[in-house]
């Protein structure tokens, strides 16, 4: 096999608990984003785009759709006939085998997938966050800091240190200190979830790490405090753009409506970074004489006769005459009877929303969520909202 | 259809697009916001189980072969077969050698091709169709070859016309732009034994006729079984400005438009990863067809927006078409225009044409 200076592995196992239906029958990275992608898509787009052509996929939770979406990693440059992308389940060895017990477990246990190309050096990414970043960019920052592991930082706001991982760094980029989800804080930096180790370095903290039994094999929670208390040269690579983790629903709601802000930093349309995806192949969307589309994003194969407010649709999505649909995301093929109103909602793929419905109401803080495949009818919608479900 | 290879013939297709082909052929003149008017009837063979394609392409082929590719958009990027461009083999070969000449220069593609029957197209056929129906049909009747034709009431084309009796067999086959006979416009597709289809074009050459659709077909009307096989969906012969005008807004029909991209199956193209289109607040759209990568911040009625358009603010555009990429500036009008990729309209311009002669901006153009 031929060397690669750098390959990426993506960990793409999670399974988004607090994205409640929606990661019910898939995996968080497989969940749709932005009118026509999905959350893995950035991430793997990033990796093309920063010249990374050699992507492991770490897959545990619900793989079927998230194997079937990546394929070969066609949509994304990624077929390969050295690198490309893989694939990396756990499975079986000569003596037993395991599930991954952690994010560091997950890249110890494909140690001979990452042998196999002897890299240098070794991209950790996760499959969950929303963002362009040029991984070179990064790369060359460690190499110049000649750091053994850099960690890719933002400023978050200081009333969410407590949702993330948080850094301290010198005046040099020197971590410090790594919380993981503090409570009280005196910085806000935040990692990004986007590592670059230097191979040698990592794969003897994961060798260490696996031989501990009382490891979470977690990067948060174990390697990185190893490698600060044995004095490793970490670093922090400050990031500025946008940049977003969509664990919840109203996170996952919030990085689409920011989406439809003029001026959003993430930028769909810029054509040296496309964000790439698997095409579904439809026609143009069809804008009705009747319909009425304001600050929205609407995608092919779309039919609209209603009233589309600050929202976004995806593929395939029908909205009949007299709905209206404010501040809300829906997903592929989902199908929106006449009358319909929706609001601050985030509908589920392939959903049907009978006629007359309601959904979500204008007062209300939060998101209401419906999931995959549903069939809604006015009836059944009003004794679930009863019910409080 | 895993014993049937199809052939889309490009050779001297009938070209009234004016300005469109100026630098194209009509298989890749663009059409519906997204595709080439090639997409519909090679995504229905594609669809239909067609795995072996045969191009025969004839002059300006550069754009062509860019959309085409390795066809892989089309799931033809095969081991075996898959898809065969197939340009001209004499260098600066012109008509009036006809089509004959241009696939018999290649009788190789075809002697090679281990399937059976042939299926025999042009590009410029906008339609959805399933091919097992024409095989089924072939078969049942013993044909020797069948055509397929699609009833219309209103000729806007250049296309030829059959007349057949009760039994559907094909009587008479009338050269294109002959006085109307009936209403059975043939389709120009041909499904017929690959033997039948060389023995056709050996005796033909031989009796120094050029062109297989027109002559060397119709010359053995009384000699062969040919049956004609209707076509029920939606249609459009697409090599007139006229027509291209006219179907294309017939697209702003919604139940037109379900059934042309939906059914049987879907229409393939190459793809460009744009981003969802965006609406911004005082855009207004309505009635129009608007493929992705769009930014719509003016008026757009009745119109068709290709890829990666721009709508500025104060702009409007009505009964227009404006092709991938093109930008109409602030406060400009475009009323009955169709605007080739890559045409910038600067602020303030007012262009206008007639629904009966809709204005034509050329590719890349500056106004």
């Amino acid at each position: 096999m031929m060397k690669k200076e750098c390959i990426a592995m993506l960990l793409a196992g999670g399974e988004g608990k607090r994205l409640g239906k929606l990661t019910k029958k898939l995996a968080k990275p497989a969940v749709f984003f932005g009118g026509k992608y999905r959350i893995i898509d950035f991430a793997l787009s990033n990796c093309t785009n920063s010249g990374i052509d050699t992507v492991g996929v770490l897959t545990q939770y619900r793989p079927q759709e998230l194997n079937r979406y990546i394929g070969i990693g066609k949509p994304w440059d990624l077929d390969r006939k050295e690198g490309g992308v893989s694939i990396l389940p756990p499975y079986i060895k000569r003596k037993g085998g395991d599930w991954y017990k952690g994010t560091a477990d997950a890249i110890y246990q494909n140690i001979d997938y990452i042998e196999q190309y002897n890299p240098e050096y070794v991209l950790v990414l996760s499959g969950d966050h929303i963002y362009k970043m040029d991984y070179e960019r990064m790369l060359h920052f460690h190499k110049e800091q000649k750091s053994d592991a850099t960690i890719a930082v933002i400023g978050v706001e200081w009333k969410d240190v407590s949702r993330f991982g948080i850094l301290s760094v010198d005046d040099n980029n020197k971590v410090t200190q790594f919380r993981e989800k503090p409570l009280d804080s005196t910085s806000n930096l935040a990692s990004m979830g986007v590592y670059i180790y230097t191979w040698k370095i990592l794969k003897h903290y994961l060798e260490n790490d696996a031989a501990q039994t009382i490891s979470s094999h977690d990067f948060g929670k174990d390697i990185i405090p190893m490698m600060l208390e044995d004095g490793v040269k970490l670093t922090a690579y400050p990031f500025e753009g946008y940049w977003k983790d969509v664990g919840t629903i109203e996170s996952l709601w919030e990085a689409n409506m920011d989406l439809l802000d003029d001026d959003t930093s993430l930028k769909l349309d810029d054509r040296k970074w496309r964000i790439y995806s698997l095409n579904p192949n439809q026609p143009p969307q069809y804008i009705a004489a009747s319909a009425n589309v304001n600050n929205s994003l609407v995608n092919e194969g779309c039919i609209v006769f209603g009233e589309v407010n600050h929202s976004i649709l995806f593929y395939g999505v029908e909205v009949g005459m007299g709905s209206v649909i404010n501040d809300s995301v829906i997903m592929p093929n989902a199908i929106i009877g006449e009358n319909v109103t929706i609001h601050k909602a985030i509908v589920g793929e392939g959903t049907i929303i009978g006629d007359l419905s309601v959904v979500g109401s204008p007062d209300s803080d939060k998101v209401t969520l419906v999931g995959n495949y549903e069939s809604l009818t006015s009836e059944f919608l009003s004794v679930k909202e009863q019910l409080g479900i | 259809m895993k014993n049937v290879m199809g052939i889309i013939n490009l050779v001297n297709e009938p070209d009234q697009l004016e300005q469109l082909t100026n630098h194209r052929n009509i298989a890749s003149v663009p059409f519906a916001g997204r595709y080439r008017l090639i997409d519909f009837v090679l995504s229905s063979m594609v669809n239909s189980g067609i795995t072996n394609v045969g191009i025969f392409t004839h002059t300006k082929y550069r754009s062509l072969m860019d959309h085409l590719g390795s066809g892989k958009e089309w799931d033809l990027d095969r081991k075996r077969s898959g898809l065969f461009i197939l340009p001209p083999m004499k260098e600066g070969w012109i008509s009036p050698m006809g089509d004959l000449h241009a696939i018999h220069a290649h009788r190789d593609y075809l002697h090679r091709s281990s399937e059976e029957y042939v299926l025999l197209s042009r590009s410029y056929m906008v339609c959805n169709i399933d091919f097992n129906g024409l095989q089924e049909f072939h078969n049942r009747n013993q044909a020797d070859i069948t055509v397929v034709y699609k009833e219309m009431s209103d000729l806007d084309s250049i296309s030829m016309q059959i007349g057949m009796d009760e039994n559907s067999r094909v009587r008479s086959i009338w050269e294109p732009n002959a006085v109307p006979h009936g209403n059975k416009v043939s389709m120009e597709m041909y499904f017929l034994k690959k033997s039948l289809l060389i023995d056709i074009i050996e005796t033909s050459l031989a009796e120094g006729h050029y062109n297989l659709m027109k002559d060397a077909i119709r010359a053995n009307i009384s000699r062969l079984n040919i049956f004609g096989y209707a076509y029920q969906g939606y249609l459009g012969i697409i090599n007139t400005i006229n027509s291209y005008y006219k179907h294309s807004m017939n697209l702003l029909n919604p139940s037109v438009w379900k059934d042309l991209f939906f059914k049987p199956g879907l229409i393939y193209t190459k793809i460009k990863d744009e981003p969802s289109t965006r609406y911004i607040n005082n855009g207004h759209t309505s009635n129009s067809l608007v493929a992705n990568g769009c930014v719509i911040e003016g008026i757009v009625e009745n119109s068709i927006l290709f890829r990666g358009v721009r709508i500025r603010k104060g702009a409007t555009v009505r009964n227009s078409i404006v092709m991938q990429n093109g930008v109409i500036h602030e406060n400009s009008s475009i009323v009955s225009v169709i605007i080739d990729k890559d045409v910038i309209i600067k602020e303030a311009r007012t262009l206008v044409g007639h629904e009966k002669a809709p204005y034509i901006v050329v590719k890349r153009k500056i106004i």
